[in-house]
């Protein structure tokens, strides 16, 4: 979808104030944010319900910009880079721009949320939007006051001119800015003309966070706040039968112990005492449902693969048909873990819950739904709930759930006071919500050279792949093509992570396709190639991917990584992959240090349109890129009678500086509308390694971790 | 409950608090320096590095009862104005994603090059390893070091 420069709206699309009581304006504009991927916004954008969008601009008399940043920040810098939309097209100096986080609200800001890499591709248009249509205003009311035709003004940088060389600044009309009818048809920039997008800027909190103040939500403090600790059940699917607090309440600093459901709350005067507390409580847990041990969830899975109750999202023409009639078929189980998302931040929330209102700060990626969840909890109005999103220390898919927020309330309601209910790590790492246990079987038919038949079959914990998904590569590329899906329902919880969904799929797949094309006898890259041509000019509206961009981040990965030149003792794997509407490639350069794999080097070429802020973007990218490198070799959550079995770093491994490669980022130049990067260079990463690990040792790795599961005996080189 | 004398930042404070009281909690919840993190208690992660006379420490490990007399800095002691070398490096490489970890990471390096003020890309990566960053910022980590180490030597 090319950039569109005029868009339309109706005047109800604004919401306006007129001055403020400190004097200037207030914009309101709706902004949409979805975090699901299969949201698209409609070509035509009058279409859009406007109640669903919103950000705000506050211009001062004096000129002083102020934007609120509408979503929540992560760490995927959209602080940063959604306001860069709306000053672009305001037509302010960067360095005159203050940004401020948005509180949840109710009326204008509907759907905060921070997930699906969408921030940037949702907002894109509607922010400049906004910019540009504030700046005609002013310069309307500019041109009022002068007695001059709008259309003989410019603006540059806060200041609007005329024809004579006269000038105001924003500041000078802002007052009567804001009493002025909204006008519809304003027209957005060139891309050329990009002053602020395209630039590197830096992250807007870069001077509070290398100063140390207080930014997080486990920061934050209030009068009067009790610090809370929480003992929840120790192993899934048990049940609270009684406890014991007599050593707690004799802690100093200790001043209540509730019981809330099938969970204790400590409170105290500090975060460590309300710790000590809840290691002093004894409590009696019942084991309710099953208890589950990862030999019990690899044997289910593998069960579910080998069976025949599946539910098919994808079928195109005869599988069966094509593997019965096939002259060779290769087919792999792969295999991964259950993995705990581990946010640098653990989880915590404030609540302050009073007769008259209910107040929320902290980290949330998804704000308007917790506080919604929370009235529905205490039974009260919606109104009544204010929420302030603090700077989080990590999401990555776990702050979406809000569990933490309900917890928050609920103790303060009982306890009538204000909370902070803090998790320690091991409370962080043991109470659920991860990424599922997945195991996947790929088959592929060869018949007389060629592909005829590809079969993918999944078998989670509660589930994984949705509706999408199958739509991705390589679907549309083989004629008998085949997507089922079954699970297993635990009582272990489970949650999105870091690009979920694909994940782990994309590393297998890409490991699939390395082998099958040595199976086949064809160039690795040549295959895909190969593929790809066949999906052009595809009629099949389901299909997600762009063939043409995935065949040019192909191409540009093979020139920058130097494919198949690499010199001795550098051992080379391929992967390609697109999800959250973003085309990338990798390239993963290994070394073998005594039997041991390392990756040296990643190449990484992005396909992601404009990119909006490249500093920003390359942070996302590299950090994408490490992350999948550290969960695929690393990382592993196991199970015992329904426990756990790792809740700290001394058990679990996390990717650490001696193990990270120089990552090169290459964007494809593009003018197409921004598409996300939060997370799509994480999922092919597992495969670029693997095939690299194969080209060194000539073993396939199908299970993940993989350091765990290399078999460095028999290793060979 | 007993009392401690604790200097942070040039400053005396005097607190009341457990003598098993980890100096994090002690900075974080009664001194209101939050700019020193808790990320996991056992010292395993580095977000809660301080320098105690100058030696990057894990508060998260170190009892209120065996710092008397000792000079703590924090990250908020680093510079008066967020204008330590370090800090100027991570700025200009503009290293932090979430930035929940780089107190850590500032004050890990800070100290590293304190003792070793031209060092090598491998003693870099070696000094730096026991911080992590969930969000993968050691590139960017790893260039800011150097850059700080260029103006220092």
């Amino acid at each position: 979808m090319q950039t569109s420069k005029t868009i339309k709206f109706s005047r109800r699309s604004f919401l306006q104030t007129s001055s403020l009581a400190s004097g200037g304006m207030l914009i309101g504009f709706n902004l949409f944010t979805a975090c699901k991927a299969d949201i698209k916004p409609p070509e035509d954008l009058s279409l859009l319900n406007y109640n669903d969008f919103n950000a705000f601009i506050k211009i001062s008399n004096e000129g002083k910009v102020t934007i609120f940043a509408p979503n929540p920040e992560i760490g995927q810098g959209v602080k940063t880079s959604m306001p860069m939309l709306i000053a672009e097209e305001l037509d302010v100096a960067w360095k005159d721009v203050h940004v401020v986080q948005g509180a949840l609200d109710n009326e204008n800001f509907s759907r905060q949320v921070a997930g699906g890499s969408q921030s940037l591709r949702h907002g894109w248009l509607p922010l400049r939007q906004t910019g540009a249509t504030a700046r005609q205003m002013l310069i309307n009311a500019a041109a009022a006051q002068w007695g001059v035709l709008p259309s003989e003004c410019s603006t540059k940088e806060g200041l609007i001119s005329n024809a004579s060389g006269e000038t105001l600044g924003y500041g000078d009309v802002v007052v009567a800015a804001a009493t002025l009818p909204v006008p519809e048809d304003v027209e957005l920039k060139d891309q050329k003309a990009f002053n602020i997008i395209g630039k590197d800027i830096s992250n807007v909190d870069i001077d509070e966070i290398i100063t140390g103040k207080s930014l997080f939500g486990l920061d934050y403090k209030r009068e009067g706040m009790q610090y809370v600790s929480v003992l929840r059940p120790p192993a899934f699917g048990q049940v609270l039968e009684s406890f014991d607090d007599s050593a707690t309440r004799a802690i100093a600093g200790v001043n209540d112990v509730i019981k809330f459901g099938n969970k204790i709350a400590v409170l105290a005067t500090n975060t460590w005492t309300a710790m000590q507390g809840k290691n002093a409580l004894k409590a009696v847990w019942n084991q309710d449902t099953k208890a589950e041990s990862t030999a019990f969830h690899d044997e289910t899975l593998l069960g579910l693969l080998d069976g025949n109750s599946f539910e098919t999202l994808r079928k195109d023409g005869d599988v069966k048909k094509a593997f019965a009639d096939a002259d060779q078929v290769l087919e792999r189980t792969y295999e991964s873990p259950f993995m705990p998302h581990n946010c640098m931040e653990p989880m915590n929330f404030f609540a302050n819950v009073t007769t008259d209102k209910i107040e929320l700060v902290g980290p949330i990626q998804t704000p308007a739904w917790t506080s919604t969840r929370v009235a529905e909890l205490l039974g009260r109005d919606e109104s009544e709930v204010s929420l302030q999103m603090t700077r989080m220390g990590g999401g990555f898919g776990r702050r979406l759930y809000g569990d933490f927020a309900l917890e928050a309330a609920e103790v303060s309601h009982l306890a009538k006071s204000p909370v902070k209910v803090i998790f320690s790590r091991e409370d962080d790492m043991t109470d659920g919500i991860y990424r599922p246990a997945i195991k996947y079987r790929i088959a592929a038919a060869i018949k007389d050279g060629k592909l005829t038949g590809y079969h993918l079959k999944e078998a989670a914990i509660n589930g994984n792949m949705y509706g999408l998904i199958p739509n991705f590569f390589p679907a549309g590329a083989i004629e008998n093509y085949q997507v089922d899906v079954a699970n297993y329902k635990s009582n272990i919880t489970t949650g999105a992570w870091r690009a979920p969904f694909t994940n782990v799929l994309a590393s297998f797949e890409q490991s699939f396709f390395d082998e099958l094309a040595q199976v086949m006898g064809v160039d690795r890259i040549q295959l895909h190639l190969d593929l790809l041509q066949k999906v052009k000019g595809t009629t099949d509206e389901r299909i997600q991917y762009s063939p043409e961009r995935l065949e040019g981040v192909i191409k540009m990965a093979v020139e920058k990584s130097g494919w198949g030149k690499s010199s001795e003792g550098i051992y080379q794997g391929f992967a390609v992959y697109y999800c959250h509407n973003t085309h990338v490639a990798e390239v993963a350069d290994i070394i073998m240090d005594n039997g041991i794999p390392v990756v040296k080097k990643v190449t990484c070429v992005v396909d992601c349109g404009v990119v909006v802020n490249p500093l920003g973007a390359k942070n996302q990218v590299v950090g994408g890129v490490i992350d999948g490198i550290g969960h695929s070799m690393y990382g592993e959550l196991t199970f015992k009678d329904g426990k756990p079995e790792s809740n700290n770093y001394n058990t679990y491994q996390l990717i650490r500086m001696g193990q990270t490669p120089q990552v090169e980022v290459h964007f494809v130049d593009s003018d197409m509308d921004p598409t996300g990067l939060g997370e799509p260079t994480l999922p092919p990463i597992g495969g670029a390694v693997a095939n690299a690990i194969y080209a060194a040792t000539g073993k396939r790795l199908t299970k993940q971790p993989y350091m765990k599961n290399l078999d460095v005996e028999k290793v060979i080189g | 409950m007993p009392t401690f004398q604790l200097k942070i930042n040039g400053e005396t404070h005097t607190i009341e608090a457990e003598e098993n009281t980890p100096l994090l909690w002690v900075l974080r919840d009664q001194i209101d320096l939050v700019g020193t993190k808790y990320g996991c208690g056992i010292g395993q992660c580095g977000a809660c590095t301080v320098h105690v006379d100058g030696e990057a420490t894990r508060s998260c490990l170190q009892t209120v009862s065996v710092l008397a007399g000792k000079e703590i800095t924090t990250i908020e002691g680093l510079s008066e104005y967020g204008t330590h070398p370090v800090q100027e490096a991570w700025k200009a490489v503009d290293v932090p994603q979430c930035g929940y970890c780089q107190s850590g990471q500032i004050m890990t390096a800070s100290a590293f090059l304190n003792e070793n003020a031209n060092p090598s890309k491998s003693e870099i990566r070696d000094a730096m390893h026991g911080n992590i960053c969930r969000c993968a910022s050691y590139n960017s980590i790893e260039k800011a070091v150097e850059v700080a180490a260029s103006k220092l030597s």
